[in-house]
């Protein structure tokens, strides 16, 4: 045990679970074989609104194998209320219900389930299905919708409106330097590589498990109570291993609900897995228009910030989202405000998707910043320290860290951006120009409320629990070296569990808190353990301990030990033994308790990030290459340096799709998204990442959260894009307002 | 999925007997049809499996041509030593094409055959006159960045998304090919076929006929070629316009000049009048222009891909430029050479 390799926070080991993953033994929603189970096969509308007026079953039903179908007319019941689908995210509006009567509200929306005793039977008998509809008219054509923006009523309650500080219009108007332009982001489509499943186990004594793709076991558990008829005690949701989910799990989606409605009708155990096609008909990335307006002193120092932006949302919910207030937050300008709206489409509604609202704002601010900049004929990197703020600008409020200017000078550094070249079009590799572009990210440092449970049996091994998600992030691996470095264990004597909703209490995971909260309640309620212990040894024999008090001891090496002491101290094994208990348990809630709550409201928590990247684009083709990013995160502690490396490489890929591939088309005729496949939805290929190099910067905050970590899942895409287009107009002299910048956006601005 | 009779077949004649009629499909590497499968696009009742016939391998045919059996996979066939030596513009657009794994299981056969990839094509609940003829063609007036500029009709604007078939019309291959009528042989350029008013038809072949080599020509391209591939990333995508050039150079001036296009047209698009534009001439700008205005004379964009007009102008002109420096497109290293 002495040489033991450190495993605790800080180090940067390897994910606990990678051995499942890659061997195939994680079981993912889609893979639990329950006995009798039946095959559910989603038949999906073909008409974006209107209702159904007939449902032919007669050829789908005779096929060999098929059970039942479902669909609105032989439902089972299910609860009246609106407000008894709400999910933890509590949209404003109608949550969608499947099968819930006629009407259509958006292309794909599932119609039918037909029900086999395989999966061969139910997809041939799907396609057998024929529906007659009512069509009317419709719309899911962004420009379009702009005509019915509004400002709903009843808020989303994570929308922060913008707070308006001096003058802005004033302030503009007598600017020296003006910026007016608009801003735009296409509709994206999360796709997490597992797609949206359940299998329901239906026990036969009026319990379920539900084994869920989502974001939080809980939730859902607690929605398929209060929506279908389930006593919460009665339901059991399982997501032990989520294959990606960039919040397109953070609500219940619809197969959860077919699958459980199956159930039911049934009195079977049913499976329910969507389509790659039908991933394409829920959660999106809402479009986005963002005019903004800025106004500079010749120096470059800003004057005014004044964004309006609109989001799309669907017609029967207000998704919001918030897109101005990012650099109202982060610059420094006497007078700032905005506006937003939202517009609705016929689609399902838009959803939170990675860094949702900054990954649209600050990234679409970004590139306006970038050309004042210009404008302003200052270094962008320069431009941005002159407008750099201590506070958060808009809220006043001073921050509990903010090392932007160490993630600047240290990211700089990285890359060698003073050999940069101001003019656009003066960098150039053969027939390729160069450009270096360099944009800020910018997210919310959060943590919400969550529970663990520690238990440590007498042959030293340790189990920690809570019902968080691993959605990839680490969350087993960073559960386990809390507890490593909590308890002085290795990594081998620890087990982490997590995707249950038997386990305690925890919030979907989502907004980057994750590592932040379930770290700080395990260690929690390691500590607890740790105490325990610590009385267990005052029965030891020739009490070692004597007359320490607990603060006095520390975990080392499967030992308890006297702080500072050479020796050995006690293994763990034995002052279990002598306390002659089985085990020693404890489970600890951390909040963020009330001097958190005070802090809360006097302080701005947030993660930052300097992106730099550089592109060389072919001078007569404008085939774009993003050979080099460098990525300079504050983030606060950083409990794995592995998987916090791994979450910003994630984010910066994703960045790179926003900047130039991810887009949704829509057909304005039909109401529907087409190119619904991996094949045309285009994410970077392998051969679209060249060079991408992670810092973290040191940013000590005891204050943010217990542990001092900020959160890693989301930092990484804020910026980015902008970056990447930042640094195609400096190569090229082209500027682009619309992500994706695609060949034929750079080829137009050649006419 | 459809229930259909499965057959694999163990000769020539077994699997022409089986694979007679229209509601029969041949399976190769399965790569497109089971897809299509899948999707409810295609639903033959009769699938005959061919992978057990003796095409896998490459033969010289006695002209100094050589010919690739048509169960070959296209990796294969890229990474062939006579194909990478004699034919490196085939190796080089093999492999600008889908991604290793996919091209592992790819055949030469089921390449030429393999169906376009539009949007409309793919999703039953739309409408599209190849897939579901007299349903109108959904891709007019819809979501057209990735279809066809020229040769296109008013009932389809679909392309043939194939690299390696680009590849093989600038080298003039010949298709061969077995039916119920006997042995035929296809020139590449009649293989593949515009829409018309019979967008459902992409090629030649008749119903139960079977594709059982691909003859590539002797002519030796081997130091002026390109395959230069443009696209919405820079590996796994398809073409928005590729451009296959094999040239040949005497004393400076072009002796030889074969121009294809991909990604443009519902078959892979040649004008012999174009490359007349620039035989006997020497390379420059000037000149290549000249061919890429014949090559694309007619182009026109049916809105969303409008831009793939000047994206193919340039492309051409630099894939042509490439071919005569000798300094072919890389397909690993993805700079524009
Ligand atoms: C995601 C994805 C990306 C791709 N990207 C590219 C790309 O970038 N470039 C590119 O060129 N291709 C690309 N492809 C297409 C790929 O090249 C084709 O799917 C493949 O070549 C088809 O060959 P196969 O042997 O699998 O054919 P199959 O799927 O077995 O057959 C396809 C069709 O050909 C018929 N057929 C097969 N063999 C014969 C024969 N000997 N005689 C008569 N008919 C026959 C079949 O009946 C069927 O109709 C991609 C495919 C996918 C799925
Ligand atoms: S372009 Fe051709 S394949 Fe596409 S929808 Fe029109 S008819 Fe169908």
């Amino acid at each position: 045990m002495g040489n033991q390799m450190k495993v605790g926070i800080g180090t940067a080991i390897s994910r606990v679970d990678g051995r499942e993953k890659v061997t195939g033994a994680a079981r993912y929603a889609a893979e639990y074989v329950v006995p009798d189970m039946l095959y559910g096969v989603i038949v999906s509308s073909a008409i974006a609104k209107g209702s159904i007026t007939a449902i032919d079953e007669d050829a789908a039903r005779s096929v060999p194998g098929i059970v039942e179908i479902l669909s609105h007319k032989n439902r089972p019941g299910e609860a009246w209320f609106d407000r008894s689908y709400k999910d933890e995210l509590n949209i404003p509006g109608t949550p969608f219900k499947a099968l819930h009567d006629s009407t259509i509200l958006f292309s794909g929306q599932p119609v039918a389930v037909v029900l086999g005793k395989t999966f061969e039977a139910a997809r041939y008998a799907a396609s057998l299905v024929a529906i007659t509809y009512q069509e009317e008219a419709h719309n899911i054509d962004f420009a379009v919708s702009l005509a019915e923006k509004f400002l709903p009523k009843k808020k989303r309650n994570t929308y922060h409106p913008p707070k308006t500080r001096g003058e802005p219009d004033k302030a503009f108007d007598a600017a020296a330097l003006q910026l007016h332009e608009e801003y735009h982001l296409a509709t994206e489509h999360h796709n997490p590589m597992e797609m949206h499943a359940s299998t329901v186990e239906w026990h036969g004594d009026g319990r379920i498990t539900v084994y869920d793709k989502t974001q939080g076991s809980q939730g859902v558990q607690a929605y398929i109570a209060s929506g279908f008829g389930f006593s919460k005690k009665d339901v059991r949701v399982v997501n032990a291993y989520v294959g990606g989910g960039f919040g397109s799990g953070l609500r219940p989606q619809y197969q959860t609900q077919l699958a459980v409605l199956a159930a039911k009708k049934t009195k079977r155990s049913v499976r329910v897995v969507m389509t790659r096609q039908q991933m394409f008909t829920h959660a999106h990335r809402p479009e986005c228009t963002y005019s903004i307006k800025l106004g500079a002193e010749t120096t470059g120092m800003f004057t005014s910030i004044y964004g309006d932006a609109t989001t799309s949302t669907s017609r029967f919910e207000n998704n919001m989202e918030d897109i101005v207030t990012w650099g109202m937050m982060n610059y420094a300008s006497p007078n700032a405000g905005g506006e937003y709206t939202v517009a609705p489409r016929d689609t399902y509604t838009s959803a939170d998707m990675r860094a949702p609202g900054a990954a649209t704002g600050m990234t679409l601010f970004e590139i306006a910043v970038d050309e004042m900049a210009y404008k302003a004929k200052v270094d962008p990197l320069e431009f941005r320290t002159i407008n750099y703020s201590e506070i958060d600008a808009m809220n006043e409020l001073p921050f509990t860290s903010k090392a932007l200017r160490e993630a600047y000078r240290e990211g700089a550094k990285a890359f060698g951006w003073s050999r940069r070249t101001p003019e656009p079009r003066s960098m150039t590799d053969g027939r390729e120009l160069v450009g270096w572009g360099v944009a800020t990210g910018m997210w919310d440092a959060q943590f919400s409320k969550t529970s663990a449970s520690a238990k440590l049996s007498a042959n030293g091994h340790l189990e920690v629990a809570c019902a968080t998600s691993d959605i990839g992030t680490g969350t087993y691996t960073v559960m386990t070296q809390v507890a490593a470095d909590t308890l002085g264990l290795s990594i081998t004597q620890i087990t982490a569990k997590l995707g249950d909703s038997d386990l305690p209490t925890a919030p979907v995971e989502g907004g980057s808190w994750g590592a932040a909260s379930s770290g700080a309640a395990v260690q929690l309620a390691c500590q607890a353990v740790g105490k325990k212990l610590f009385k267990a040894a005052k029965g030891l024999e020739g009490d070692p301990f004597g007359a320490a008090n607990f603060d006095d001891v520390e975990f080392v090496d499967g030992h308890m030990k006297l702080k500072g002491s050479d020796v050995a101290g006690v293994p763990l094994t034995t002052i279990m033994r002598s306390s002659g208990e089985n085990s020693i348990e404890a489970e600890e809630t951390a909040s963020s308790g009330i001097s958190g709550m005070i802090s809360m409201m006097k302080k701005a928590r947030n993660t930052h990030s300097a992106v730099f990247v550089e592109v060389k684009v072919d001078e007569d083709l404008n085939v774009v290459r993003v050979t080099r990013v460098v990525n300079a995160v504050a983030a606060g502690r950083i409990i794995n340096p592995k998987t916090a490396r791994s979450q910003i490489l994630g984010g910066v890929v994703m960045g790179i799709g926003m900047a130039l591939h991810e887009e949704t088309f829509a057909d304005v005729k039909l109401g529907r998204w087409m190119n619904h496949d991996y094949a045309e939805y285009h994410v970077p290929a392998n051969a679209d990442i060249y060079d991408i190099e992670v810092l973290f910067v040191d940013e000590p905050d005891p204050e943010v959260t217990p542990l001092g970590v900020k959160g890693l899942g989301e930092i990484g895409i804020v910026g980015t894009a902008a970056a990447v287009a930042n640094a195609i107009y400096h190569a090229t002299g082209k500027r682009v307002r619309s992500l994706p910048i695609t060949i034929d956006k750079l080829l137009e601005l050649e006419k | 999925m459809n229930r259909f009779d499965y057959a694999r077949a163990g000769s020539l004649a077994e699997a022409l007997r089986d694979g007679a009629g229209d509601d029969a499909r041949y399976l190769a590497g399965g790569t497109n049809l089971i897809d299509l499968m899948k999707e409810n696009v295609e639903r033959p009742l009769r699938i005959v499996d061919i992978n057990r016939l003796d095409l896998h391998g490459a033969t010289e045919l006695d002209d100094g041509g050589l010919r690739l059996g048509a169960l070959m996979t296209n990796a294969e066939t890229a990474y062939h030593p006579q194909v990478e030596q004699r034919f490196p513009l085939l190796a080089s657009a093999i492999l600008a094409g889908a991604s290793p794994q996919l091209r592992n299981a790819a055949t030469n056969g089921g390449n030429l055959n393999q169906r376009t990839r539009c949007y409309y094509f793919y999703d039953t609940a739309t409408p599209c006159n190849k897939r579901d003829p007299g349903t109108g063609c959904g891709a007019i007036g819809g979501v057209n960045r990735i279809h066809a500029i020229l040769g296109a009709s008013p009932s389809c604007i679909a392309t043939h998304p194939s690299d390696m078939c680009i590849a093989l019309a600038a080298l003039g291959a010949q298709v061969q090919v077995t039916g119920p009528e006997g042995d035929r042989t296809i020139a590449f350029a009649d293989y593949h076929r515009l829409p018309g008013d019979e967008p459902w038809r992409d090629n030649t072949l008749r119903a139960g006929e079977l594709v059982t080599g691909i003859d590539l020509p002797p002519d030796d391209f081997t130091s002026h070629y390109t395959y230069l591939k443009l696209r919405d990333r820079l590996s796994y995508a398809f073409a928005l316009v590729s451009v296959a050039v094999a040239m040949k150079l005497e004393d400076g001036r072009i002796a030889d000049a074969r121009i294809a296009l991909g990604g443009v047209a519902h078959k892979p698009w040649r004008r012999v009048e174009a490359e007349d534009t620039i035989r006997n001439q020497a390379p420059s700008t000037q000149a290549f222009e000249t061919a890429a205005s014949a090559l694309l004379a007619g182009a026109i964009g049916q809105g969303e891909n409008d831009f793939k007009v000047a994206l193919a102008r340039k492309a051409v002109v630099r894939a042509l430029g490439q071919a005569a420096a000798g300094t072919p497109q890389s397909q690993i290293d993805k700079r524009v050479a």
